[in-house]
């Protein structure tokens, strides 16, 4: 009979084997329903070169790294709790010099300098369209998308029915739909940003505030086929949206006041620091929000919703107001995008961006700004990467099944993201352990 | 008001004039609503949370037996031995490979979970991830275009009800459901797996102090619902084809039966996608075909609102 540590070993060895299995099949060449297991096959045993050096199958390749990263993993599990202790030493001062206040104003501040003169250094047109686009917009879809799913706990699939809205909302009042915009004035898009937010809202609280009643689950499958429907409402509805092909007629932002006349729209960087200036507003906004009375009754809520009703607060009210809130950040987003592209059609709004929008969310960390930040950054720029140079046999949709690894690898591994927010760190380990959390959050908060 | 009147009395013409045909193919439809509707149902019953990722065990068990049946009969019209044999070959590809997927599945991304007892978000999202991995995958691999079953029988017109044709398919999938979801409710409610299964969902705890092996009872619920799930794959696959998408609208309207039915209730799943199904072909009389997926979706709603839990109640425990 085998000792069971040796047991534990093998079966982690395999669960690893089977991961870079994994990798191997979804970095693999694509297959082809005539040949069924070609992509399956050719993703084992293609020749590839190792940085170069020589070339061999994929699946040599792959064993090696296994081996390696199982070597490197039981070393690092053998020394961890030394390995941990000297870096907890080592680290002590420097850590408690980041936690003082003045440095960790510093620090925003100089990040946000790097931010102002980034469109200096990176000046490839790709990147710099890329930066505002498929970047800052995106960190403004998470950190809506953080308030609902973070703060309050819920979990909206249906986000992008609202960046839907604003973005069709861009499209009437300025007068590039079918539809007639609002008393025949077509006007400019920063008028758009009051309506689009008013109407995302109206439509949160429209679907929120029946369903938002229902268990969580319910409310992810709800607002999934509302995202769904929009999207079909889109689609369908040519004499108010124009159909599946849309408008292009969307015009830039512009801005006149007195002698200062400015057009946005000549090239990417005006619209980047436009949308960095908002994505400031909205990070000290929600973090406002956060710490406020309604950011810890959304925490209450998120912890014990029995408990958190038995103090007073109302649940559905709190959760109308995040999903609202959510919305109206969503809706803001659409404007921009429309504003800036000039271009809005239904083949936009699907599924996938939601999904797209929650990867970031939950890579990053829920309920952490600062995380969720990272997270777009890191996860936008990936995909951008991955789409300027694709590697051989790549195809777009491929980035889908990365974000669905992503979110299935981040629940398993590190289920409060890359950069967790402290409050909910707590919060998921404690679950675990199977703890009641109200008391000693508290404790934890004033230490 | 007269306008109201035309606007009805011309729909329900229609509605009179194709009835029978309408109400034949929507509870050809309904029954593969139940079938895959049994999934999420059980799922919910042991474990307390919807399986995000279940379309993907149908379209798995969709591809599985297209592959099989391109394989054995290509182009070719089989005789009628040869048609029983492909069908039951076809069902039992699609079940089985359902049913491995649903294994992994709960191997992959649930059990890590639960193992760590986190908390409900996590479980959505890990299953919502998984989902988009999988159907993604399978478009990488097998190209991501509508293929067409082959058929394993000719689908003629057996005989009409009321001048409604009825078709060999419908035949073929009322009686294949029909006997299955006869089996699956006497497996839940007369032997010892199905004693197990709805102890779990009664009470997990007690269940186990009372010597119920959980982690079993629970890979076994998932097998049976991934069983036929991908039997609904490919039944579904035989009239609509096979891609790599095909798992998102049913299911989303499998688990609107569901929870019509009363979720975490086996006899509520399969009248739920009847009923289901029956009313979503009727309002084809009513409705722009475009919009014929807000119907369900509508339907979903208003249960949710007026009664959350189903026709029959939810509990899987009560269900026999």
């Amino acid at each position: 009979m085998r000792s069971p540590v040796a047991a534990t070993q093998i079966r982690r060895f395999l669960a690893l084997l089977a991961l870079m299995a994994v990798v191997e099949l979804i970095t693999g060449p694509p297959g082809s329903a005539e040949e069924p297991t070609i992509g399956i096959t050719r993703s084992f045993s293609e020749p590839t070169s190792f940085f170069g050096l020589f070339v061999t199958p994929r699946f040599v390749l792959f064993f090696a790294f296994t081996v390696i990263i199982y070597l490197v993993a039981s070393l690092w599990r053998s020394q961890s709790t030394s390995i941990v202790a000297i870096w907890n030493t080592t680290t002590a001062q420097p850590r408690a010099f980041t936690q003082r206040r003045a440095v960790r104003l510093s620090t925003r501040g100089g990040l946000l300098v790097i931010a102002i003169v980034l469109p200096l250094i990176v000046t490839d047109p790709f990147w710099q369209s890329s930066l505002v686009e498929q970047i800052a917009v995106y960190i403004l879809l998470a950190l809506g998308l953080n308030v609902v799913t973070g703060f309050a706990g819920l979990l909206d699939l249906g986000y992008v029915a609202f960046y839907a809205i604003g973005a069709y909302a861009t499209a009437w009042v300025t007068g590039a739909l079918p539809l007639a915009p609002p008393f025949g004035i077509h006007m400019d898009p920063f008028f758009a940003i009051p309506i689009a937010i008013v109407l995302a809202m109206v439509a949160g609280v429209i679907l929120g505030a029946p369903t938002l009643r229902l268990r969580g689950d319910y409310l992810a499958i709800v607002t999934l086929g509302f995202g769904e429907i929009i999207a079909l409402f889109a689609n369908n509805l040519n004499t108010i949206t124009g159909g599946a092909t849309g408008t292009n007629e969307i015009p830039h932002f512009t801005f006149h006041v007195g002698p200062v006349n400015y057009r946005w729209g000549l090239g990417p960087v005006p619209y980047y620091y436009l949308a960095l200036g908002f994505v400031v507003i909205f990070i000290v906004a929600f973090s406002l929000l956060e710490h406020s009375r309604v950011g810890r009754a959304w925490t209450a809520i998120r912890e014990d919703e029995v408990a958190a009703e038995s103090v007073g607060i109302n649940p559905l009210k709190y959760k109308v107001m995040a999903f609202a809130i959510g919305a109206a950040s969503a809706g803001f987003a659409g404007v921009m995008t429309a504003a800036q592209t000039n271009f809005v059609s239904p083949a936009t709004f699907t599924l996938v961006f939601s999904i797209n929008i929650l990867v970031l969310v939950i890579f990053g960390g829920m309920g952490s700004i600062a995380g969720v930040i990272l997270g777009a950054v890191l996860v936008q720029t990936f995909q951008m990467f991955i789409i300027h140079t694709p590697p051989a046999g790549f195809q777009p949709q491929d980035l889908y099944i990365y974000l669905g690894a992503i979110l299935v690898a981040m629940m398993i591994f590190r289920p409060a993201g890359l950069l967790p927010s402290r409050r909910r760190r707590r919060e998921l380990t404690m679950a675990e352990v199977g703890k009641s959390t109200a008391g000693e959050i508290l404790i934890g908060e004033q230490s | 008001m007269s306008g109201i009147f035309q606007f009805l009395s011309a729909h329900f013409h229609i509605l009179h004039i194709t009835f029978w045909p309408l109400l034949v193919g929507g509870i050809a439809n309904g029954f593969i609503y139940s079938l895959i509707a049994i999934g999420y149902t059980m799922v919910y019953g042991v474990l307390r949370l919807i399986n995000f990722a279940h379309s993907e065990i149908f379209m798995a068990g969709g591809f599985a037996s297209y592959f099989l049946l391109h394989a054995l009969i290509g182009h070719s019209t089989p005789s009628t031995g040869g048609s029983i044999l492909f069908m039951a070959l076809g069902m039992l590809s699609g079940g089985l490979c359902g049913m491995l997927v649903a294994v992994i599945l709960e191997r992959v991304a649930y059990r890590p979970l639960r193992r760590r007892n986190a908390p409900k978000l996590a479980y959505l999202i890990s299953a919502i991830g998984a989902s988009y991995f999988m159907f993604n995958l399978a478009g990488k691999e097998f190209g991501r275009y509508n293929l067409s079953m082959a058929q394993p029988f000719v689908n003629h017109s057996l005989f009409t009800i009321f001048g409604a044709p009825v078709q060999m398919y419908y035949i073929v999938i009322v009686a294949i459901s029909a006997a299955m979801l006869f089996l699956l409710d006497r497996i839940v409610a007369t032997t010892k797996l199905g004693r197990g299964i709805r102890a779990v969902a009664q009470d997990a705890e007690t269940a186990s102090l009372m010597g119920v092996n959980i982690d079993q009872t629970i890979v076994v619920t998932f097998m049976l619902g991934g069983f036929f799930g991908g039997l609904a794959g490919f039944l579904f696959g035989m009239s609509s084809g096979v891609v790599y998408t095909m798992g998102f609208t049913p299911a989303l309207k499998a688990f609107t039966a569901a929870v019509l039915g009363g979720i975490g209730n086996v006899r509520g799943a399969m009248i739920g996608g009847l009923l289901l199904g029956i009313v979503e072909s009727f309002s084809i009389a009513f409705v722009n075909g475009a919009f014929i997926d807000v119907v369900a979706f509508a339907i979903l709603v208003l249960v949710l609102l007026v009664r959350p839990t189903g026709i029959l109640g939810e509990q899987l425990g009560r269900s026999a």
